[in-house]
């Protein structure tokens, strides 16, 4: 056992700095330091400027990704270096969600269709899994693909669809049988966005902005080839990329940035003769996250250990899940308590950053953010969801 | 010892109660949030008529000479229905502060129009460096022959682009953040030399920015003593934090409500998920948080009539837990909610958002916990 890291590593650790220093486009950087919601051509050509180099697809095999594959510790540095220069947080729809389905369960057919495609950004993905009755009972989902001929006929509404109005394909869970155990008609379907018959419809949240989506699916014709693995075996599927989407929630390097940068505003926040974080009850919050923070990183990083020794993401995914989101939650919780009365005012996300900002100027986003990330607590399997896989898988009860 | 309203005191709150079943259904209430004030004039002008304007001012100023309860009353009504009119802001914050510290002028001046319904006020008190300290105060009033000159910048003005007049903090003597040498002035909206930005806050409410330079006033514009005037905005903001408490109180009642509602209507695997045992405590935490808030409450507007030694420290500990009752009953209402409690479409996101920024208001639960501390 042991934690430092070799020279390889620092050379390569150097080696994503000078990529870093002299390909992170600035227009991007400036939005992200600002802390602005990016636009679809932003997002799409940063992610094509990491493929370029083979960081994006790291999760990978090499045979698909057409890069060498990095080690365990590579991949940390990787991510914790991308975080540190505040880079945008890839989309995780295709490259983290659907490729690895298609590569572990699709034909040869789809691999050729789908993964260079993902790997160069020019296709992107959104997630149709909840539906209005079916949240957390996931299995209990209803949207029914019907077959007729060579084609699926898909009729039904998938809800809270992150960013389904940029997006061109959509994979989805669908029942394709009536079965007396609901797990066993599921198939796990591949729709193309602009079929006809799909409507999308924009759900508006708490903190004005327009992330997630309800699709509508009227008589969707849908060619048989586009299921993924076997017709029936939908949910095995979504069971194994629910662990993969899980795993990858907790985003702990972004939150190691988030919490220096706390650390960092507070200690310019003006409290009387000192500042904020001369404020034992702040402080104390700080330094329990940090640890907290801490304790959650190395737990990642030995379930990461562990997998890249033969094991799966297991049910362990599920306390990265639980941890990792509860830490989101606070630390835009302690940024909202930072600001003070100025966390009040507030502008849609389309109205920040062309207004001179009201008190502090990074003031703007971080109510938003507050109220947006409720969500993390609710989606990818509530976290009441993941202590019941925990109960059930780690402690047998 | 008494826990019961007066007849009084039960007719005005079943006559806030009506008003809010019958005049305030939530999408008249969310009409209202994109008009330019933010509140509804015609509303505004009921609270005149049905005597409410004036609860809080005593008799010699056109009011009705009411206490803190009849206000409690009043506000945690209005919570429960998430109103938008500035009560809180006119009438608690500013128009008791004259009708307490006033000349007779100024009373005379402005409380039979906020008794009437005919203007609007704002106290301005914080400033971008002050947080949450009151006698942090760096915008200067001098006096000159017989006016004042003002000059600074006043933040997060609640009401502030409603106000037909301000009260404004400033310094008159001593160093930045000492409590004595700060004084109260009465400041004509439309005076020159006064600017404001004006926007829309996280609950759909209105605040300003305010600009002061070279404001010139007339002494007569003067609230209480020169230089005496933390004491006054100190207890004026301890009758607002009973009253924005109230509000909170309200708000969380209809939030662990709706919450239990929900969870027996709501069904996931086969049965309403309010028969999940996880959910089942949380909401009973929901409750006690609820309930232990009320009895703060209860106790600390009571202290605060009868004048009592830790009538201070009451308040502070109603604060500390009332800011986090309010994270926990708002977080937890969405959370229990799942999706449809991140939607601005439903009603509990918004009542998530008010209890949000009453956390804030007044000071924040560390605030109030040093505080109570040092009391």
């Amino acid at each position: 056992m042991n934690l430092s890291f070799s020279k390889e590593d620092l050379d390569f650790k150097q080696e994503v700095v000078d990529f870093l220093d002299s390909n992170y486009p600035g227009d991007i950087k400036e939005r992200q330091d600002k802390r602005l919601p990016l636009d679809k051509e932003q997002n799409i050509r940063w992610q094509k400027i990491l493929s370029k180099k083979g960081w994006f697809a790291v999760n990978w095999p090499s045979e698909y990704s057409g890069s060498p594959e990095l080690s365990l510790t590579q991949k940390y540095i990787l991510q914790n270096v991308l975080a540190e220069y505040n880079t945008p947080v890839l989309l995780p729809f295709g490259v983290g969600m659907c490729a690895p389905v298609i590569f572990s369960f699709g034909t040869d057919k789809q691999k050729n269709q789908h993964l260079p495609a993902i790997l160069n950004s020019d296709v992107w993905w959104c997630q149709g899994y909840s539906e209005p009755g079916s949240g957390s009972d996931l299995a209990s989902l209803k949207t029914k693909a019907d077959k007729e001929g060579d084609n699926y006929i898909v009729n039904g509404c998938k809800t809270w669809t992150t960013l389904a109005q940029h997006a061109d394909w959509i994979f989805c869970l669908v029942r394709t049988e009536t079965t007396p155990i609901k797990q066993e008609g599921i198939s796990f379907l591949l729709i193309d966005m602009k079929t006809a018959g799909i409507e999308v419809k924009p759900i508006i949240t708490v903190d004005g902005s327009h992330e997630v989506n309800m699709v509508f699916f009227d008589n969707v014709k849908v060619p048989c080839e586009n299921i993924v693995g076997e017709v029936g075996q939908g949910w095995n599927i979504a069971k194994f990329l629910l662990m993969h989407e899980r795993s990858g929630i907790a985003g702990i390097s972004g939150l190691k940035r988030e919490l220096s940068r706390l650390r960092e505003l507070s200690a310019s926040t003006i409290v009387n003769e000192g500042t904020l974080l001369d404020e034992p009850a702040f402080r104390a919050k700080i330094e329990q996250t940090e640890i907290e923070l801490t304790a959650t990183e190395y737990t990642e990083l030995r379930t990461l250990s562990s997998i890249s020794s033969g094991g799966s993401p297991g049910a362990e995914a599920s306390i990265l899940k639980i941890k990792g989101t509860e830490l989101q939650q606070k630390l835009s919780e302690l940024f909202v308590e930072m600001l003070g009365y100025y966390a009040h005012p507030f502008f849609a996300e389309n109205e920040l950053g062309s207004n001179d900002s009201i008190g502090p100027e990074y003031a703007g986003s971080i109510m938003p953010h507050y109220l947006n990330y409720r969500k993390v607590s609710i989606y990818g399997g509530s976290n009441e969801i993941q202590r019941n896989v925990i109960s059930k898988a780690i402690l047998g009860l | 010892m008494d826990f019961t309203f007066n007849e009084e005191q039960t007719l005005i709150q079943r006559q806030v109660e009506q008003f809010i079943q019958r005049d305030y259904d939530w999408e008249s209430r969310q009409s209202l949030i994109l008009t330019d004030s933010g509140y509804s004039l015609d509303n505004w002008n009921t609270f005149a008529e049905l005597g409410w304007l004036g609860i809080s001012i005593s008799d010699d100023s056109g009011g009705f000479g009411g206490s803190s309860v009849d206000t409690m009353i009043l506000m945690e009504e209005f919570g429960k229905g998430l109103v938008l009119e500035p009560f809180l802001e006119t009438v608690v914050m500013c128009a008791e502060l004259i009708d307490k510290a006033g000349t007779l002028e100024q009373k005379k001046d402005v409380l039979t129009d906020v008794v009437e319904g005919k203007i609007q006020l704002a106290l301005a008190y914080a400033e971008p460096q002050s947080r949450f300290n009151l006698a942090d105060v760096m915008t200067e009033a001098k006096l000159e022959s017989d006016n004042f000159i003002l000059n600074g910048f006043k933040s997060v003005v609640m009401n502030g682009p409603n106000a037909n007049k301000f009260i404004i903090s400033a310094r008159t003597s001593g160093d930045q953040r000492d409590e004595s040498g700060i004084s109260l002035f009465l400041v004509d909206a439309e005076v020159s030399g006064l600017s404001s930005r004006d926007y829309q806050t996280v609950d759909n409410r209105r605040a300003s920015e305010l600009t002061l330079e070279s404001v010139v006033i007339p002494r007569s514009c003067l609230i209480g003593e020169l230089d005496e005037g933390f004491m006054v905005l100190d207890a004026a903001i301890d009758r607002s934090i009973l009253a924005i408490s109230a509000e909170a109180v309200g708000a969380m009642e209809v939030l662990y409500k709706t919450t239990v509602e929900y969870t027996k209507t709501r069904e996931q695997f086969g049965t309403p998920i309010g028969k999940f045992q996880v959910l089942q405590h949380r909401m009973v935490d929901m409750f006690m948080e609820y309930e232990q808030c009320k009895s703060l409450l209860y106790m600390a507007t009571m202290k605060h009539d009868e004048d009592s030694a830790d009538a201070k420290k009451a308040i502070s500990g109603l604060k500390y837990q009332v800011g986090n009752a309010s994270k926990f009953i708002g977080q937890q209402s969405v959370q229990l909610h799942g999706g449809m409690g991140v939607t601005d479409e439903l009603n509990v996101g918004h009542y998530f958002k008010r209890l949000t920024t009453i956390g804030t208001i007044f000071g924040n639960s560390d605030y109030h916990l040093k505080k109570y501390t040092s009391l």
